[in-house]
Protein backbone atom coordinates (compact mmCIF):
# COMPACT_ATOMS: atom_id res chain seq x y z
CA UNK A 1 0.00 0.00 0.00
CA UNK A 2 2.91 2.43 0.58
CA UNK A 3 6.66 2.64 -0.64
CA UNK A 4 8.86 2.29 1.99
CA UNK A 5 11.29 5.14 1.49
CA UNK A 6 14.91 3.94 1.89
CA UNK A 7 17.12 6.82 3.66
CA UNK A 8 16.12 10.32 4.59
CA UNK A 9 17.43 12.86 2.41
CA UNK A 10 19.17 15.63 4.02
CA UNK A 11 16.70 18.05 3.54
CA UNK A 12 12.92 18.58 3.05
CA UNK A 13 10.83 21.19 1.87
CA UNK A 14 8.00 20.32 5.08
CA UNK A 15 8.71 17.90 8.01
CA UNK A 16 5.67 16.32 9.62
CA UNK A 17 6.09 14.82 12.84
CA UNK A 18 3.29 12.26 12.99
CA UNK A 19 1.94 9.80 10.50
CA UNK A 20 -1.66 9.73 12.66
CA UNK A 21 -4.66 10.89 10.51
CA UNK A 22 -3.76 14.39 11.32
CA UNK A 23 -0.07 14.11 10.06
CA UNK A 24 -1.05 12.44 6.80
CA UNK A 25 -4.25 14.17 5.83
CA UNK A 26 -1.97 17.72 6.01
CA UNK A 27 0.70 15.72 3.98
CA UNK A 28 -2.03 14.71 1.70
CA UNK A 29 -3.40 18.15 0.85
CA UNK A 30 0.15 19.91 0.66
CA UNK A 31 0.83 17.50 -2.38
CA UNK A 32 -2.74 17.47 -3.93
CA UNK A 33 -3.78 21.52 -3.23
CA UNK A 34 -0.65 23.22 -2.78
CA UNK A 35 1.88 21.24 -5.28
CA UNK A 36 4.41 20.77 -2.03
CA UNK A 37 5.32 17.29 -2.69
CA UNK A 38 9.35 17.32 -1.05
CA UNK A 39 7.55 16.10 2.54
CA UNK A 40 8.98 13.71 4.81
CA UNK A 41 6.08 11.85 7.60
CA UNK A 42 8.27 11.49 10.07
CA UNK A 43 6.57 8.38 12.88
CA UNK A 44 7.88 7.14 16.30
CA UNK A 45 5.82 3.91 15.88
CA UNK A 46 3.85 3.00 13.04
CA UNK A 47 1.17 4.66 10.82
CA UNK A 48 -2.35 5.23 12.51
CA UNK A 49 -1.00 3.42 15.58
CA UNK A 50 -1.45 6.71 17.97
CA UNK A 51 -4.99 8.02 18.75
CA UNK A 52 -6.20 7.68 14.92
CA UNK A 53 -6.28 3.79 16.08
CA UNK A 54 -7.41 3.93 19.47
CA UNK A 55 -10.55 6.75 19.53
CA UNK A 56 -14.52 5.07 18.97
CA UNK A 57 -14.81 7.02 15.47
CA UNK A 58 -17.71 9.01 15.53
CA UNK A 59 -18.20 12.23 13.77
CA UNK A 60 -20.33 15.11 14.02
CA UNK A 61 -20.76 18.74 13.90
CA UNK A 62 -22.98 19.58 16.65
CA UNK A 63 -20.63 21.68 18.96
CA UNK A 64 -21.56 25.02 20.97
CA UNK A 65 -19.73 27.70 19.92
CA UNK A 66 -19.44 29.30 16.65
CA UNK A 67 -15.58 28.52 15.57
CA UNK A 68 -16.46 24.93 16.42
CA UNK A 69 -19.25 23.97 14.47
CA UNK A 70 -18.05 25.98 11.47
CA UNK A 71 -15.09 23.96 11.41
CA UNK A 72 -16.69 20.77 12.39
CA UNK A 73 -19.10 21.21 10.13
CA UNK A 74 -17.13 21.41 7.16
CA UNK A 75 -15.29 18.24 8.74
CA UNK A 76 -18.09 16.83 7.74
CA UNK A 77 -18.71 17.71 4.44
CA UNK A 78 -15.45 16.55 3.70
CA UNK A 79 -16.11 13.23 5.03
CA UNK A 80 -18.65 12.25 3.06
CA UNK A 81 -16.35 12.52 -0.21
CA UNK A 82 -13.18 10.85 1.37
CA UNK A 83 -13.98 7.34 0.33
CA UNK A 84 -14.76 8.37 -3.37
CA UNK A 85 -11.38 10.57 -3.31
CA UNK A 86 -9.27 7.47 -1.83
CA UNK A 87 -10.59 5.00 -3.96
CA UNK A 88 -11.05 3.09 -1.00
CA UNK A 89 -13.96 1.95 1.45
CA UNK A 90 -13.67 4.03 4.94
CA UNK A 91 -17.31 2.43 6.12
CA UNK A 92 -18.23 5.55 6.97
CA UNK A 93 -22.19 5.24 8.00
CA UNK A 94 -24.32 7.94 8.86
CA UNK A 95 -26.21 6.79 11.79
CA UNK A 96 -27.41 9.99 13.75
CA UNK A 97 -26.39 11.18 16.71
CA UNK A 98 -28.22 11.72 20.45
CA UNK A 99 -26.91 13.21 23.39
CA UNK A 100 -28.95 12.64 26.57
CA UNK A 101 -30.28 14.64 28.67
CA UNK A 102 -31.23 13.35 32.37
CA UNK A 103 -31.33 16.76 33.65
CA UNK A 104 -33.26 20.25 33.37
CA UNK A 105 -29.69 21.90 32.96
CA UNK A 106 -28.67 19.51 29.87
CA UNK A 107 -32.08 20.05 28.42
CA UNK A 108 -30.74 23.56 28.96
CA UNK A 109 -26.90 23.34 27.17
CA UNK A 110 -28.93 20.87 24.42
CA UNK A 111 -31.17 23.90 23.37
CA UNK A 112 -28.80 26.56 23.55
CA UNK A 113 -26.32 23.91 21.23
CA UNK A 114 -29.33 23.41 18.66
CA UNK A 115 -29.91 26.80 18.41
CA UNK A 116 -26.15 27.84 17.73
CA UNK A 117 -26.22 24.63 15.12
CA UNK A 118 -28.90 25.59 13.00
CA UNK A 119 -27.84 29.25 12.91
CA UNK A 120 -24.86 27.63 10.72
CA UNK A 121 -27.08 25.49 9.22
CA UNK A 122 -26.00 22.61 10.57
CA UNK A 123 -28.75 19.75 10.67
CA UNK A 124 -29.55 19.67 15.14
CA UNK A 125 -32.44 19.78 17.40
CA UNK A 126 -34.07 18.83 20.37
CA UNK A 127 -36.08 15.88 21.11
CA UNK A 128 -38.08 14.73 23.47
CA UNK A 129 -38.30 11.71 25.86
CA UNK A 130 -41.00 10.15 23.28
CA UNK A 131 -38.74 10.79 20.11
CA UNK A 132 -36.22 8.90 22.19
CA UNK A 133 -37.89 5.84 22.77
CA UNK A 134 -39.42 5.44 19.45
CA UNK A 135 -35.69 5.84 18.17
CA UNK A 136 -34.28 3.53 20.72
CA UNK A 137 -36.42 1.80 21.70
CA UNK A 138 -34.65 -1.43 23.70
CA UNK A 139 -33.20 1.75 25.99
CA UNK A 140 -34.40 2.36 29.54
CA UNK A 141 -35.68 5.70 29.39
CA UNK A 142 -35.34 5.54 33.15
CA UNK A 143 -31.68 4.66 33.07
CA UNK A 144 -31.85 1.85 35.67
CA UNK A 145 -34.53 4.41 37.70
CA UNK A 146 -31.75 6.92 38.49
CA UNK A 147 -31.37 8.95 35.50
CA UNK A 148 -34.47 9.46 33.58
CA UNK A 149 -34.22 11.05 29.94
CA UNK A 150 -35.76 13.82 29.58
CA UNK A 151 -35.44 14.34 26.09
CA UNK A 152 -31.69 14.28 23.82
CA UNK A 153 -29.87 16.62 21.28
CA UNK A 154 -30.75 15.20 18.16
CA UNK A 155 -28.13 15.32 15.31
CA UNK A 156 -28.73 13.59 11.80
CA UNK A 157 -25.15 13.69 10.25
CA UNK A 158 -23.70 12.06 12.97
CA UNK A 159 -21.56 8.94 11.96
CA UNK A 160 -18.48 6.81 12.03
CA UNK A 161 -16.42 5.56 9.93
CA UNK A 162 -13.23 2.58 10.15
CA UNK A 163 -10.38 4.75 11.78
CA UNK A 164 -7.54 2.89 10.23
CA UNK A 165 -8.54 3.37 6.82
CA UNK A 166 -8.82 7.04 7.32
CA UNK A 167 -5.06 7.21 7.85
CA UNK A 168 -4.32 4.45 5.07
CA UNK A 169 -6.12 6.29 2.65
CA UNK A 170 -4.26 9.70 3.27
CA UNK A 171 -1.36 8.05 3.70
CA UNK A 172 -1.37 6.26 0.32
CA UNK A 173 -2.93 8.82 -1.57
CA UNK A 174 0.55 11.27 0.06
CA UNK A 175 2.64 8.08 -1.13
CA UNK A 176 1.52 8.08 -4.68
CA UNK A 177 2.13 12.45 -4.63
CA UNK A 178 5.69 11.62 -3.74
CA UNK A 179 5.54 12.42 0.08
CA UNK A 180 7.72 9.76 2.16
CA UNK A 181 7.12 8.70 5.35
CA UNK A 182 9.13 7.76 7.63
CA UNK A 183 8.21 5.07 10.27
CA UNK A 184 10.52 3.63 13.09
CA UNK A 185 11.79 7.29 13.12
CA UNK A 186 11.77 9.22 16.12
CA UNK A 187 12.45 13.04 16.42
CA UNK A 188 15.56 13.77 19.13
CA UNK A 189 16.04 17.05 18.85
CA UNK A 190 14.65 20.09 16.97
CA UNK A 191 16.96 23.03 15.82
CA UNK A 192 16.39 26.86 16.13
CA UNK A 193 17.84 29.54 14.69
CA UNK A 194 17.68 32.94 16.17
CA UNK A 195 17.00 35.43 13.33
CA UNK A 196 16.72 39.12 14.91
CA UNK A 197 12.90 38.98 15.62
CA UNK A 198 12.05 35.50 17.51
CA UNK A 199 13.48 31.62 16.57
CA UNK A 200 13.29 30.16 13.14
CA UNK A 201 13.27 26.25 12.57
CA UNK A 202 16.63 24.98 10.94
CA UNK A 203 16.49 21.34 11.05
CA UNK A 204 15.44 17.85 13.08
CA UNK A 205 17.42 15.81 14.13
CA UNK A 206 16.20 11.97 14.20
CA UNK A 207 16.99 8.87 15.26
CA UNK A 208 17.76 8.19 11.29
CA UNK A 209 19.80 11.17 10.46
CA UNK A 210 19.50 15.01 10.87
CA UNK A 211 17.44 16.67 8.41
CA UNK A 212 16.72 20.24 6.88
CA UNK A 213 14.18 21.81 6.80
CA UNK A 214 12.40 25.51 7.44
CA UNK A 215 9.07 23.92 8.29
CA UNK A 216 7.74 21.46 10.99
CA UNK A 217 4.48 20.75 10.92
CA UNK A 218 3.98 18.87 14.96
CA UNK A 219 0.38 16.94 14.82
CA UNK A 220 1.89 13.98 17.78
CA UNK A 221 -1.18 13.91 20.39
CA UNK A 222 -0.04 12.85 23.48
CA UNK A 223 3.17 13.75 23.07
CA UNK A 224 2.77 17.39 22.29
CA UNK A 225 4.18 18.53 25.26
CA UNK A 226 7.72 16.65 24.86
CA UNK A 227 7.85 18.35 21.60
CA UNK A 228 6.95 21.96 22.24
CA UNK A 229 10.10 21.42 25.02
CA UNK A 230 12.15 21.19 22.11
CA UNK A 231 11.76 24.25 20.33
CA UNK A 232 11.16 26.00 24.06
CA UNK A 233 7.53 26.51 23.57
CA UNK A 234 5.52 26.05 26.89
CA UNK A 235 1.56 25.61 26.71
CA UNK A 236 -1.64 24.68 28.52
CA UNK A 237 -1.47 20.87 27.31
CA UNK A 238 -1.74 18.31 29.69
CA UNK A 239 -2.07 14.48 29.44
CA UNK A 240 -4.94 12.01 30.10
CA UNK A 241 -5.88 8.89 29.05
CA UNK A 242 -8.60 8.18 27.61
CA UNK A 243 -10.04 4.45 27.61
CA UNK A 244 -12.36 2.26 25.17
CA UNK A 245 -13.21 -1.46 24.83
CA UNK A 246 -15.35 -3.18 22.63
CA UNK A 247 -17.75 -6.09 23.10
CA UNK A 248 -18.08 -8.91 20.99
CA UNK A 249 -19.60 -8.81 18.08
CA UNK A 250 -23.57 -9.01 18.46
CA UNK A 251 -26.31 -9.10 15.58
CA UNK A 252 -26.90 -5.45 14.75
CA UNK A 253 -29.78 -3.96 16.51
CA UNK A 254 -28.21 -0.45 18.05
CA UNK A 255 -28.45 2.08 14.81
CA UNK A 256 -27.69 5.56 16.51
CA UNK A 257 -24.71 6.49 18.56
CA UNK A 258 -25.69 7.24 21.87
CA UNK A 259 -24.10 9.80 23.93
CA UNK A 260 -24.97 10.07 27.74
CA UNK A 261 -22.53 13.13 29.86
CA UNK A 262 -24.50 12.37 32.93
CA UNK A 263 -23.65 8.47 32.99
CA UNK A 264 -20.14 9.11 31.11
CA UNK A 265 -21.57 6.62 28.25
CA UNK A 266 -20.87 6.86 24.71
CA UNK A 267 -21.76 3.67 22.20
CA UNK A 268 -21.96 2.91 18.62
CA UNK A 269 -22.51 -0.48 16.96
CA UNK A 270 -19.49 -1.28 14.12
CA UNK A 271 -20.29 -2.45 10.64
CA UNK A 272 -18.44 -6.02 12.16
CA UNK A 273 -21.77 -6.04 15.19
CA UNK A 274 -19.04 -4.94 18.13
CA UNK A 275 -20.50 -2.09 20.49
CA UNK A 276 -17.65 0.66 20.47
CA UNK A 277 -17.80 1.78 24.00
CA UNK A 278 -16.36 5.27 25.99
CA UNK A 279 -16.61 6.98 28.68
CA UNK A 280 -14.70 10.24 30.24
CA UNK A 281 -11.09 10.65 30.70
CA UNK A 282 -8.57 9.36 33.56
CA UNK A 283 -8.71 10.76 36.16
CA UNK A 284 -5.37 11.90 36.68
CA UNK A 285 -2.31 12.89 34.45
CA UNK A 286 -0.35 9.74 32.66
CA UNK A 287 2.13 9.43 29.61
CA UNK A 288 1.09 5.63 29.15
CA UNK A 289 -1.31 3.45 27.43
CA UNK A 290 -2.34 1.14 30.22
CA UNK A 291 -5.77 -0.05 30.65
CA UNK A 292 -7.41 -0.48 34.53
CA UNK A 293 -10.16 -3.04 35.27
CA UNK A 294 -12.11 0.33 37.39
CA UNK A 295 -12.77 2.02 33.53
CA UNK A 296 -14.57 -1.68 32.52
CA UNK A 297 -16.59 -1.62 35.67
CA UNK A 298 -17.79 1.82 35.99
CA UNK A 299 -18.66 1.70 32.22
CA UNK A 300 -20.39 -1.53 31.49
CA UNK A 301 -22.65 -0.63 34.49
CA UNK A 302 -23.77 2.31 33.48
CA UNK A 303 -24.64 0.71 29.52
CA UNK A 304 -26.53 -1.70 32.09
CA UNK A 305 -28.60 1.35 33.25
CA UNK A 306 -29.05 1.84 29.66
CA UNK A 307 -29.14 -1.30 28.15
CA UNK A 308 -29.94 -4.40 30.51
CA UNK A 309 -30.41 -6.59 28.16
CA UNK A 310 -26.42 -6.95 27.44
CA UNK A 311 -26.02 -8.47 30.73
CA UNK A 312 -24.34 -11.48 29.04
CA UNK A 313 -22.37 -9.77 26.40
CA UNK A 314 -19.08 -10.17 26.82
CA UNK A 315 -16.38 -7.27 26.68
CA UNK A 316 -13.65 -8.37 23.59
CA UNK A 317 -10.76 -5.64 24.26
CA UNK A 318 -10.01 -2.69 25.91
CA UNK A 319 -7.34 -0.21 25.36
CA UNK A 320 -6.56 3.75 26.02
CA UNK A 321 -4.77 6.67 24.36
CA UNK A 322 -2.91 9.59 25.64
CA UNK A 323 -5.65 12.34 24.95
CA UNK A 324 -4.00 16.45 24.83
CA UNK A 325 -6.14 18.22 26.41
CA UNK A 326 -6.85 22.07 26.95
CA UNK A 327 -8.60 24.30 29.51
CA UNK A 328 -11.16 24.94 27.14
CA UNK A 329 -11.78 22.02 25.33
CA UNK A 330 -10.77 23.70 21.63
CA UNK A 331 -7.51 22.54 19.73
CA UNK A 332 -4.45 24.26 19.43
CA UNK A 333 -3.97 25.29 15.71
CA UNK A 334 -1.64 26.87 13.17
CA UNK A 335 1.24 29.09 13.77
CA UNK A 336 3.71 29.47 17.05
CA UNK A 337 5.91 31.84 18.38
CA UNK A 338 8.68 30.07 16.30
CA UNK A 339 8.74 30.76 12.58
CA UNK A 340 8.29 27.29 10.74
CA UNK A 341 6.91 25.43 13.51
CA UNK A 342 3.22 24.79 12.85
CA UNK A 343 0.78 23.13 15.68
CA UNK A 344 -1.99 20.39 15.72
CA UNK A 345 -2.50 19.77 19.06
CA UNK A 346 -5.15 19.94 21.83
CA UNK A 347 -6.85 17.37 20.05
CA UNK A 348 -7.72 16.06 23.34
CA UNK A 349 -10.68 13.45 23.32
CA UNK A 350 -12.35 14.93 20.13
CA UNK A 351 -9.77 14.95 17.07
CA UNK A 352 -10.78 11.90 14.85
CA UNK A 353 -14.24 13.72 13.26
CA UNK A 354 -11.33 16.61 12.71
CA UNK A 355 -8.72 14.91 10.89
CA UNK A 356 -10.01 15.85 7.09
CA UNK A 357 -10.32 19.41 8.15
CA UNK A 358 -7.37 19.59 10.29
CA UNK A 359 -5.28 18.53 7.28
CA UNK A 360 -6.92 20.83 4.43
CA UNK A 361 -6.79 24.11 6.93
CA UNK A 362 -2.99 23.18 8.29
CA UNK A 363 -2.01 22.10 4.95
CA UNK A 364 -3.15 26.01 3.56
CA UNK A 365 -1.51 27.38 6.92
CA UNK A 366 1.98 25.67 6.31
CA UNK A 367 1.90 26.68 2.37
CA UNK A 368 0.94 30.45 2.82
CA UNK A 369 2.41 30.56 6.65
CA UNK A 370 -0.57 32.19 7.68
CA UNK A 371 -3.48 30.53 9.18
CA UNK A 372 -6.68 29.94 7.84
CA UNK A 373 -9.51 31.29 8.53
CA UNK A 374 -11.59 28.75 10.37
CA UNK A 375 -8.80 28.07 12.77
CA UNK A 376 -8.48 31.50 13.71
CA UNK A 377 -10.73 30.67 17.01
CA UNK A 378 -8.12 28.05 17.89
CA UNK A 379 -5.05 29.90 17.52
CA UNK A 380 -2.08 28.97 20.28
CA UNK A 381 -1.53 32.61 21.78
CA UNK A 382 -5.07 32.57 22.65
CA UNK A 383 -4.42 31.53 26.12
CA UNK A 384 -2.05 34.31 27.18
CA UNK A 385 -4.78 36.99 25.88
CA UNK A 386 -7.75 35.21 28.25
CA UNK A 387 -9.61 34.66 24.90
CA UNK A 388 -10.43 31.55 25.09
CA UNK A 389 -12.71 29.10 22.79
CA UNK A 390 -15.32 27.63 25.49
CA UNK A 391 -16.43 23.98 24.21
CA UNK A 392 -16.58 22.12 27.49
CA UNK A 393 -20.16 21.88 27.40
CA UNK A 394 -20.33 20.09 23.53
CA UNK A 395 -17.65 17.71 24.91
CA UNK A 396 -19.40 13.92 24.26
CA UNK A 397 -19.08 13.55 28.00
CA UNK A 398 -18.87 15.20 31.69
CA UNK A 399 -15.36 15.49 32.23
CA UNK B 1 -1.30 2.70 40.76
CA UNK B 2 -4.07 1.29 42.45
CA UNK B 3 -2.93 1.80 46.42
CA UNK B 4 -1.54 5.67 47.12
CA UNK B 5 -0.30 5.77 50.66
CA UNK B 6 -1.54 9.06 52.45
CA UNK B 7 0.34 10.51 55.18
CA UNK B 8 -2.10 10.94 57.48
CA UNK B 9 -4.57 7.55 56.74
CA UNK B 10 -1.68 4.99 55.19
CA UNK B 11 -2.44 3.35 51.88
CA UNK B 12 -5.51 3.67 50.74
CA UNK B 13 -7.49 2.44 47.37
CA UNK B 14 -6.81 4.91 44.47
CA UNK B 15 -10.37 5.50 44.23
CA UNK B 16 -10.27 7.53 47.45
CA UNK B 17 -7.90 10.47 45.95
CA UNK B 18 -8.72 13.36 44.11
CA UNK B 19 -5.33 14.22 41.96
CA UNK B 20 -5.54 18.17 41.58
CA UNK B 21 -2.16 18.85 39.49
CA UNK B 22 1.33 19.80 39.49
CA UNK B 23 2.59 21.46 42.49
CA UNK B 24 3.41 25.19 41.10
CA UNK B 25 4.64 28.22 42.45
CA UNK B 26 2.07 31.28 42.06
CA UNK B 27 3.78 34.43 40.98
CA UNK B 28 3.51 37.32 43.33
CA UNK B 29 -0.41 38.35 41.99
CA UNK B 30 0.48 42.51 42.25
CA UNK B 31 3.41 43.03 40.62
CA UNK B 32 3.28 39.82 38.13
CA UNK B 33 2.69 40.56 34.51
CA UNK B 34 -0.29 40.04 32.63
CA UNK B 35 1.87 37.47 30.48
CA UNK B 36 3.47 36.14 33.69
CA UNK B 37 0.03 35.93 35.34
CA UNK B 38 -1.54 34.07 32.19
CA UNK B 39 1.24 31.38 32.35
CA UNK B 40 0.83 30.78 35.73
CA UNK B 41 -3.52 30.38 34.69
CA UNK B 42 -2.86 28.35 31.51
CA UNK B 43 0.32 26.70 30.93
CA UNK B 44 1.38 23.13 32.38
CA UNK B 45 4.43 20.93 32.32
CA UNK B 46 2.57 18.44 30.29
CA UNK B 47 6.10 16.43 29.38
CA UNK B 48 6.20 12.95 31.30
CA UNK B 49 8.53 12.73 34.15
CA UNK B 50 9.32 12.36 38.13
CA UNK B 51 6.85 15.21 39.83
CA UNK B 52 5.30 16.43 42.69
CA UNK B 53 1.60 16.65 42.97
CA UNK B 54 -1.35 17.80 44.43
CA UNK B 55 -3.51 15.05 46.12
CA UNK B 56 -6.39 14.85 48.36
CA UNK B 57 -7.95 11.86 50.69
CA UNK B 58 -11.05 12.66 50.17
CA UNK B 59 -12.94 10.37 52.79
CA UNK B 60 -10.68 12.44 55.39
CA UNK B 61 -10.18 15.79 53.60
CA UNK B 62 -6.04 15.34 53.93
CA UNK B 63 -4.39 17.08 51.56
CA UNK B 64 -0.89 15.82 50.78
CA UNK B 65 2.05 15.68 48.15
CA UNK B 66 2.73 12.73 46.17
CA UNK B 67 5.87 12.27 44.00
CA UNK B 68 5.22 10.40 41.52
CA UNK B 69 6.64 9.39 37.65
CA UNK B 70 4.18 9.99 34.93
CA UNK B 71 5.56 7.27 32.90
CA UNK B 72 5.55 4.38 35.17
CA UNK B 73 2.41 5.45 37.10
CA UNK B 74 4.75 4.86 40.45
CA UNK B 75 4.74 6.93 43.55
CA UNK B 76 8.13 7.61 44.70
CA UNK B 77 7.01 9.17 48.30
CA UNK B 78 4.07 11.12 49.44
CA UNK B 79 4.34 13.55 52.25
CA UNK B 80 2.26 16.29 54.18
CA UNK B 81 3.53 19.85 52.43
CA UNK B 82 6.08 21.65 53.92
CA UNK B 83 6.88 17.97 55.94
CA UNK B 84 9.38 17.00 52.35
CA UNK B 85 12.10 15.31 54.67
CA UNK B 86 9.02 13.23 56.66
CA UNK B 87 7.09 10.18 55.21
CA UNK B 88 7.91 7.57 53.07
Amino acid sequence: MFTPPDALKSAYDVVIIGAGGHGLASAYYLARDHGIRNVAVIEKGYIGGGNTGRNTTIIRSNYLTPEGVQFYDESVRLWRDLSQDFDLNLFYSTRGHFTLAHTDASMRTMRWRAEVNKHFGVDSEVVDAQAVHQAIPHMDMTAGGHAPVLGALYHAPGAIARHDAVAWGYGRGADRRGVEIHQNTEVLAIETEDTGSGPRVKAVVTSRGRIETRKVLCAVAGSTPRLLNMVGLRSPIYIHPLQAMVSEPIKPWLDPIIVSGSLHVYVSQSARGELVMGASLDPYELHATRSTLDFVEHLAARMLDLFPSLADVKINRQWAGMADMTPDFAPVLGKTPVQGFYLDAGWGTWGFKATPVCGKTMSHTVARDEAHPLIEGFRFDRFEHYALTGEKGAASVGH
Amino acid sequence: MKILTCPVNGPRPVSEFAYAGELREMPEPASASDADWAAYVFNRNGAAGIKREWWCHTPSGVWFIAVRDTVGDVVLKTYLYGHEAGAE
